[in-house]
Order: structure tokens, then sequence, then C-alpha cells
């Protein structure tokens, strides 16, 4: 639970940040700090199990079945990396307090710290390796928004982009690494993964899990080739590359190395992969950090180079390579943050860090140049400070590895080679920036910074003499159980002495340092060397940016290709797409019966009949289609001939409904005429036609084929479950309507929804429409009064027409009709009103809000089910019971009756909002027309 | 008679989709609801077609008509109205707003 906590006081924290700042902008900094010493205080409540030897782990199911547990670990290794972040990041809180100008909004700073903190702790503290991979995916996200803090810099946006696409990118690399990985083991938590190595490294899936793991680890930790994202990031404020660049982020992907090395490490694909990464970045960056001419971008390079160190070590798979490389864990990112943040002193005393412009500074701010003195000299791995001690060990595995027999001294050379070049740019930082000859040029006279930005760097200073000094008394214990965390087995014998006596490797220190020097010396000449071989940039971030840029490009192209803004075309797509799928679906099966064996309907002459009629309408339709009131016309027809179908085939309901709504649909139609144009020129060229042609014909084969492998084959049907249960269970002999007010009441209930939807949405659409009257090629509205027989007929017919749809209702149970039908009936008696008296006569008499109406369908159906619910039953459970009246005699009651009226209360509604809206619109009732009543009449 | 109907319902959606494919609104409102139509025909016939078979439950009934795909085509059928109707007003609404009826928008080729 105190794992648990650890996590999440910084994530949860975050929330707390932005509250404490109503007290200021020192409130969110105290809440910031105390939140991370808090986290601190229990994690060294924990240290003592740890290095005790214990392995802490708690875990807690999430989506089991999938393999992910909410589980945490703390090991040696964990607790070191977890003491980093929280220690480092206290004191870059601290920092940044001071460092942060009154224009930078300090709540927002230090909740994007938080978050980052919060996360970066996940990544070391996971037991499951998908919740790792989540934190890890957090950290990059989240470092994003810290790089990209000064959001009104191109450089940052820029820079946090690249780094977002490269470790993001990284990130789903691993992702697959890691499912590939759990995939091998069965498992994806680390105590089983990491007790796997023999099953692991003999699968055939190793190889590619390695080299996706591998690289999320390199993008991370910036090996060559993606190392370029990391001096771009330096764009961001210079508390986050102290934490995220030096000390922690850049530190995961090394973290991942140690944390899977005893699963994956001693392969030779692993040593050969790694070393070669880790030996590149190590020379290549010390030589590029020499030239920058910014003290971050410098320092960018220099950090590169040593986790190139870091990755080497892992690389090799010895025991001893593992302490020396989590040994050189801990000193650089003690000696990295400080020096970042001296830098970010300097910055912010002189006002630049370029150090063409910096100089002589030593007069103005002694104190700082001292501290940052002796952290430049640890990194430059002078003797008595941390960096030489890890440095040593470094040298001493790089001579003990005896893979390459004749070539064995490469790699020993290469690494005094980037020692010569680490000596050469610690040097520089320090000489052109304190000494130099005096300033001159600079932005601000420099003085020394506030008291409070000086601590945290001499925390660390101080930290980098006691680890150089008396290494086995500081660091050992936490080293020896952060190497027994990486290894998770005894570690073996190793000496922390500052003296070993005169070995090789002190004669390569030697080396490094007179070399280094000297290298010093000569750098105007190397320069201008520098300057005329590689005129500019190595051009990785050129390739990078023209990578995005293609891509950019072919996926613009892509879109442009399928979404060129034409509806029009789409549909064309779709449905050619719709046909060629269904034509590799037939062609995969290849046996679609079309035969007549299998035909049993009848041959009958009206059948024969309609279907005819119902083609050459539909015919008629489509070339009548440019005028548009004989195409209407036509649409009717298909309508009719279609119910006179579901007559024919013994669909009583449908047939029903099928009339009602063919009625409503063309008067809506007729109705929307009044709005558009009436007769349209042909305006698709003749080609455009014959291929809609084709795709339409493809699309009627298409279907007319499934149709009638359907019909000839054989049969099996759910219905008899219904057929058995509609008397017994529904308590109607109606089963269509005790199909769809009982057994699929729900459905039902979802379709009038839908239905409702729809009315509002037809609602919202013709608010505030402005549609020009008597707009060209439109019909006028008949301004002649209705005809009187229609009038004086269609007043009697409104009640008669209520009582049939009531009676419609009422016996939908157990003889067609029903809700729907009944409403619809309603609907088109109340149009007929309209039709027959005028929008205004009508209106003032039937003074009915139909959203009203509606409703409380709507709410009438769910109560049905609801009450159902309330009396114990599943949600819409109907019931029913007969009644014995006098006179009446005995008759059914079911509840489902009353699910039925708020069905048939809603159609009602959702017609009459549509027919009346779009009658309102025009005519008397239109906006800006207010006409009497008696006159329209 | 198969042939027959599964040619009417295959006409009647090559109608539709032909419809549907025109440029103006009004007459793809017109093709939708042609294809509503076919659509509910092909889901009926799915349940076989049957005449003179009896639909309500009755002791001396000998074949039902399949009442599932009937109660799944009623409501397509009610829903069906019910888009065409939101189809119907949103080509009005375009129409008013854009000041001409084509589906892109505008008029005239590019």
């Amino acid at each position: 639970m105190t794992l648990l906590l650890i996590v999440l006081i910084p994530l949860l924290g975050a929330l707390l940040v932005p509250v404490a700042a109503a007290r200021g902008r020192m409130g969110a900094a105290l809440m910031a700090g105390a939140l991370t010493a808090a986290a601190l205080g229990l994690l060294l409540t924990l240290a003592p199990q740890v290095f005790a030897g214990e392995t802490l782990v708690s875990s807690w199911a999430w989506m089991a079945d999938i393999g992910l547990y909410f589980s945490f670990r703390l090991d040696g290794l964990g607790l070191l990396f977890a003491l980093l972040i929280l220690g480092i990041g206290l004191l870059v809180i601290i920092y940044a307090t001071y460092y942060l100008s009154p224009k930078d909004s300090m709540p927002k700073f230090f909740t994007y710290m938080m978050l980052f903190m919060g996360a970066m702790l996940g990544v070391v503290l996971s037991e499951n390796l998908i919740l790792l991979l989540i934190f890890w995916e957090l950290t990059s996200l989240t470092s994003f928004l810290l790089v990209s803090f000064w959001r009104h810099r191109a450089d940052a946006r820029q820079g946090a982009r690249m780094a977002l696409a490269l470790t993001g990118g990284g990130g789903l690399c691993l992702l697959a690494g890691i499912l590939l990985l759990g995939e091998i083991v069965g498992s994806y938590e680390l105590s089983v993964v990491l007790a796997s190595a023999e099953l692991i490294q003999n699968h055939d899936l190793y190889t590619p899990a390695l080299i996706l793991i591998l690289l999320g680890a390199f993008t991370k930790s910036a090996q060559f080739p993606f190392h370029f994202w990391l001096p771009h990031a330096m764009a961001a404020p210079t508390p986050v590359s102290a934490y995220l660049h030096s000390a922690t982020m850049v530190k995961a992907g090394v973290f991942l190395l140690a944390r899977m090395h005893p699963a994956l490490s001693g392969s030779d694909l692993w040593f050969y992969l790694v070393t070669s990464a880790g030996l590149i970045t190590l020379v290549f960056a010390a030589y590029v950090a020499l030239f920058r001419h910014d003290l971050k971008g410098l320092l960018a390079y220099s950090t590169i180079s040593h986790l190139g160190l870091i990755t080497l070590l892992f690389g090799f798979g010895t025991p001893l390579a593992a302490v020396a490389g989590v040994f050189h864990i801990i000193n650089h990112a003690i000696f990295k943050a400080s020096l970042f943040m001296a830098a970010g002193i300097i910055d912010h005393e002189a006002g630049t860090r370029d150090m063409r412009i910096l100089s002589g500074l030593f007069k103005y701010m002694p104190y700082t140049a001292v501290l940052a003195m002796v952290a430049a000299a640890a990194m430059a791995g002078v003797p008595l400070l941390n960096g030489f001690l890890s440095k040593e060990m470094f040298f001493v595995e790089t001579l003990a590895l005896q893979r390459f027999g004749d070539w064995a001294w490469l790699i020993p050379a290469l690494a005094t080679l980037a020692g010569v070049f680490a000596v050469a740019y610690s040097l520089r930082f320090i000489h052109d920036v304190f000494f130099n000859g005096e300033p001159k040029n600079l932005p601000k006279v420099p003085h020394e910074p506030s008291r409070w930005m000086k601590i945290p760097v001499e925390v660390l200073v101080t930290l980098c003499l006691l680890v150089g000094i008396f290494p086995a008394f500081t660091v050992g214990p936490l080293l020896a159980t952060a190497a027994e965390g990486v290894l998770q087995a005894q570690i073996p014998e190793y000496s922390l002495a500052i003296w070993h006596g005169f070995n090789t490797a002190i004669v390569m220190s030697i080396v490094a340092l007179v070399g280094g020097s000297l290298f010093y010396l000569l750098r105007h000449r190397l320069f201008a060397l520098h300057d005329r071989l590689l005129p500019s940039e190595f051009g990785a971030k050129q390739i990078f940016d023209k990578i995005i840029q293609s891509l950019i490009n072919t996926s613009r192209w892509i879109t442009h290709l399928l979404e060129n803004g034409s509806l029009q075309r789409y549909m064309a797509l779709l449905v050619g797409a719709a046909i060629t799928v269904g034509l590799y679906a037939a062609m995969q099966h290849g046996a679609i019966n079309l035969t007549t064996s299998g035909a049993v309907i009848p041959v009958n002459g009206i059948a024969i009949a309609i279907l005819i009629g119902l083609m050459l309408s539909g015919l008629g339709t489509v070339i009548l289609h440019r005028r548009r009131l004989p195409a209407l016309v036509m649409l009717g027809v298909v309508g009719l001939c279609v119910s006179l179908l579901f007559v024919y085939f013994s669909a009583p309901d449908l047939a029903l409904t099928q009339l009602s709504v063919e009625v409503v649909t063309i008067i809506l139609l007729l109705l929307a005429l009044h709005f558009m144009p009436q007769e349209v020129a042909a305006d698709s060229s003749y080609s455009r036609r014959w291929r809609d042609a084709a795709l339409a014909g493809g699309a009627g084969v298409g279907v007319a084929s499934l149709t009638w492998a359907i019909l000839t084959s054989p049969f099996e049907t759910l219905s008899d479950f219904y057929l058995e249960q509609s008397v017994p269970g529904g308590g109607g002999t109606n089963v269509v309507n005790v199909i769809l007010v009982d057994f699929r009441g729900f459905d039902t209930f979802g379709e009038i929804t839908v239905l409702a939807i729809a009315a509002i949405g037809i609602h919202a659409l013709l608010q505030n429409l402005m549609i020009k009257p008597n707009a060209p090629g439109r019909y006028g509205w008949a301004t002649a009064k209705p005809p009187l027989l229609l009038e004086v007929v269609s007043r009697p017919l409104l009640p008669l027409a209520l009582m049939v749809a009531i009676y419609l209702m009422l016996r939908g149970h157990n003889q067609p009709g029903g809700g729907f039908i009944a409403g619809l009936v309603v609907g088109i008696a109340l149009v007929m009103q309209y039709l027959a008296s005028g929008v205004v006569w009508t209106q003032a008499r039937l003074r009915i809000d139909y959203f009203k109406v509606i409703a409380i369908g709507l709410i009438l159906s769910l109560l049905t089910g609801v009450a159902s619910w309330l009396l114990g039953y599943p949600f819409m459970t109907t019931t029913f019971t007969y009644l014995h009246w006098p006179v009446v005699g005995k008759f059914e009651v079911a509840s489902a009756t009353v699910f039925d009226l708020g069905v048939f209360l809603t159609v009602v509604g959702i017609t009459m909002v549509i027919l009346a809206e779009l009658g309102k619109l025009s005519g008397p009732m239109a906006p800006g027309q207010v006409l009497d009543d008696k006159e329209n009449r | 008679m198969e042939i027959l109907i599964s040619t009417a319902i295959g006409f009647l959606v090559a109608c539709g989709i032909y419809l549907m494919l025109r440029a103006r609104t009004m007459d793809v409102v017109i093709g939708l609801t042609m294809l509503s139509y076919a659509v509910n025909l092909f889901l009926f016939a799915s349940g076989r077609l049957v005449s003179n078979a009896a639909a309500l439950i009755s002791p001396d009934a000998a074949a039902y008509a399949d009442p599932l795909p009937q109660a799944l085509v009623l409501t397509a059928i009610v829903i069906g109205f019910g888009m065409t109707a939101f189809l119907v007003v949103l080509a009005i609404r375009a129409f008013g707003d854009l000041g001409n009826d084509h589906v892109d928008g505008e008029t005239g080729k590019k």
C-alpha cells in the first residue's frame, strides 16, 4: 500500500498544486515540495527492508484477463531510481522556484512536474510490464508538456514535438516488444519474466522482442541514431533539463536495460546490438559535445555520451559491468544535474549561454564558479570525485572484455578517446565561461544568484565529493543493493577504493586527462578544421524533418485521393467498395446456389403483376427523377406495390404500416418540394451516368443474387419460440405485435427514442431557417382557398379516424394493428385537417405541443418498463390478465398495452412535429407573414 | 417465382442507388427512400415468403408466416420514415443556407 502511495502522491498531488496556487506562487512551490518530501519520506520507511534484501511487491487486479495488474515492486534498482527521482526532484523544485520568472506560470510548471514525477516513479516501481509501459508513455507525454513549457517559442514547440515523436514512437515499439515477451513467458509480471531467461532466449520470438524493446530503450535514452531529439529538447526551461535530461527521463532507457538485464542479456544479439549502440554514441556524442557553443548543447551531447557509456556497460552483459553501469547512473545523475543547474544560473545571471560570448565570469560569481568547476571535474573523471570512480570501473571492464581476440584493444582505445573528448569539453565548459579574459558584450551585468538557487547545486556538489572520497561509506550499500536488484542475484566481489595501484586503467585515465588538455589547447585549430570539414549540423534533424514532411505529404495525398470533399464521390466509393467486398466474399465461398432447385413459392398471376408494377414504377421514378412531382407520384406507386406485396405474403401488420407511412412520406416530400428546385437540368455527364448505372446495376445484381440464394436455401428460424410463447407468455395472438411490445420491448423503446431524437433534430434544423420565398423553379404555395368539399369532408373525418386509431391500437395485441400503425393513422388524420383547412385555422384549434406528446409517450413506455422493475421483475417484463365486465364481457388487459400507448403517442407526436414544422415554414404561418385568420380562409 | 422476386428487389436496389448517386439532394432523398423499401423487402424475404399463411395464432392454422422478420421490418419502416424526414429537412436547410441543392454544397464542376 505504501508503495502505491509513493506513486499516487505526485500523480494526485498534481491536482493539489493549482489549488495551493490560490495562495500565490509560493503556495504552488511549497505544495510541490511538500508532496515530494512526503513521497520521499514514505520511500525511506521502506528502504531498510530493501537493504535487507527483500523485494516488496503489492498487486491489485486491473484487467486480469489480458494480464494487466496494478502491481508495484520495490527492489534495489527501483529504490535507487526512486531516490534519484524524488531526491533530485526536491532539489529541482527548490531551484525552479527561484529560476522561473514572474511571467512564467508557476502552478502550471509544478503541476507538470508532479505529473512527470509520478509517471517516472511508476516506470521504476512497476511490477507489471504493461503498467510499466503505461507510465513510460506518460513520461513521454508529460515531458512534452514540460519541454514546450515556453510555448510561445517556436524552438520549444519543435523540440517538444520531436522528442514526443521519437520517444512516443519508441514507446510503441516497446509495447510490441513487451507483448511478444508476455506471449513467450505467459505473464507480464517482472518476477516471472526475470526468472525465465532460458525460456525467453531460446524462443523464436526472442530476436524481434529484443529488437523492439531495445528500440524503446534507445529512443528514450537518446542512443545513436535516435540521439538528436535530446539537444533540441534543450529549449526546455533549465530546471526541466536538469531533471528530465540528466537524472530521470533519459535514464528510463538505461533503467529498462538494467531492469531486463537478467531476462534478456547474455546472448550474442544483445551484446552486439547494445554495445555497438553504446560505443558509437559514447564516442560520437563526446566528439560533438566539444563543438557545441551553447552551454546546454554541450551538456546535452555530454549526457548522450554518458548514456552511451552506461548502455555499453550493460551491453557487456557481465555482472561487474552491470555494477559499473549502476554506479555511473548514480554519479552521472549527481554531477550532470548540478552542471545543468549551474548552466541555468549562468544563463539567468549573464543573459546568455553562448560560450563564444561568455568569458571571465569567475570575477563576478566566484562561488558558483567553484561549484561548477567541481562538478565539471567530476564529469571529466578527475580523481577524488565520483565521476572518476565509475569511469575507472568502466575502463577496467573494457579491458576485461575478451570477446574480440586480436581486436581486444579496440574498445579500450575508443573508450580512452571518448575520455579525451570528455576532458576537453569539461575544460571548455570551465575555461570559456569563467576565465578566458574579461567578459564583453554580455546582455546583463552578471552577479551571484540568490541563495536558494545555489543550495541545490551545493548539495549535489557535496555529494560528488563525498562519493568521490569515501565511496565505500557513502554510496557503497546503495550501490550493492541496486546492483543486486539489477542482477537479481548475488553480486560479485568488487572494491570501491580510490586507488587500485598502478594499472592499465589508471594509464587510460591519465591519457584522457593529458590528451584532453592538449586537445583543448589546440581547440582553435580544431574548430577551424571542424567547420571546414563538417560545416553545419550532422543533418539528423534535417533527415528527421524530411521524413516527417514526406509522411505528411503521403497521408495528405492518400486523404485527398479518397476524401476530396465531394459527397457524391464518397457515395460512389462506398457503393463500389461494398460491391467489391461482396464480390470477394462470393468468390471466396463460391457456392451461392443460383438454381431454381430450392424454389417453393408457387407462381401466381397476382404476385407477378405486383412485382412487375413494382419494377415499372421504380424505373419510372428513375426516368422522371428530374421532374420532381411526377417522380414523387411514381415513388408513391412503388410504396403501394410494396404494401401489396406484404399483403400477398401474409404480413398484414407490415402492409398497414407501409401504407400509412407511405402517405405520410409522400405528403412530407410534397411539402419539401415547395422549398426545393422543382425541375433541374441534367448536370451529370454521360460517362458519369454510365458509371453510376454500372455501380447501381452491380449492387442490384448482388442483392438479387443474395435474395435468390436465401430464398432457395433451407430454412431454420428462431421464430418457433415466439409462436409458441406468444399466447401463454405475451397474452396476444398477433405475434408481430407481441414481439414488438413484449419480447423485444426494449428494442422498440430504443427505436421510438431514436425517432424522438430525429424529431428534435428536425426542429433544430428548421430554427432560423432563411429560405427565400418564390425563388425561381419552385412551386408557389397555393394561395387559393382549399376546396370546400375537402374541408367539409375532413371535419367529421377526424373523430372517425381517431376512433379507428384507438380501435387499431387496442386490438393490436391480438389482431393486426398496434401503436405504430394507430399513431400513423392519427397523424394522417391531423395532417388532413391542415391540408383541408389551412395551417392557421388548424393551429388555432389544435393547440397541442407535440413535443409534450412525444415526451409523455416516451415516459409512459419507460414507466411500463420501470414498473416491472419496482415489482421485482426484470426490466420490461409484462403481465396480463382477463377481466369480466358486465355487458362488455371477458376482455384482456395487458401491461404491454400501456407500453403500446406510449409508442402510439410518440409516433403521433413525431409525425406531427415533422409535418407541422415544415408546413408552418411556408404559407401564412411563415415568419414575417402575419395574416388574419379569416382573410386566409 | 423466386427469380422474379429477387429480380424485383435487386432492380429496386439498383434504382435507389442510381438516384443516390445523383448530384441533387432531392434525388438522394428519393433514392434513399426507394433503397429502404428494397432493404425492407429483402429483410422480409429472409424469413421466406408464404402466401395465405396465418398471421395470428389460432388453433386451426396450418402454417405461420415468420413473425420475427416482420417485427424487424415494421420498426424499420417507421425508422426509415424518421430518417427520410430528417434527410429532407437537412436538404432544405442546406438549400436555404447554401443557396443551391447540390450534395457537395456547390454547383458547377471542378
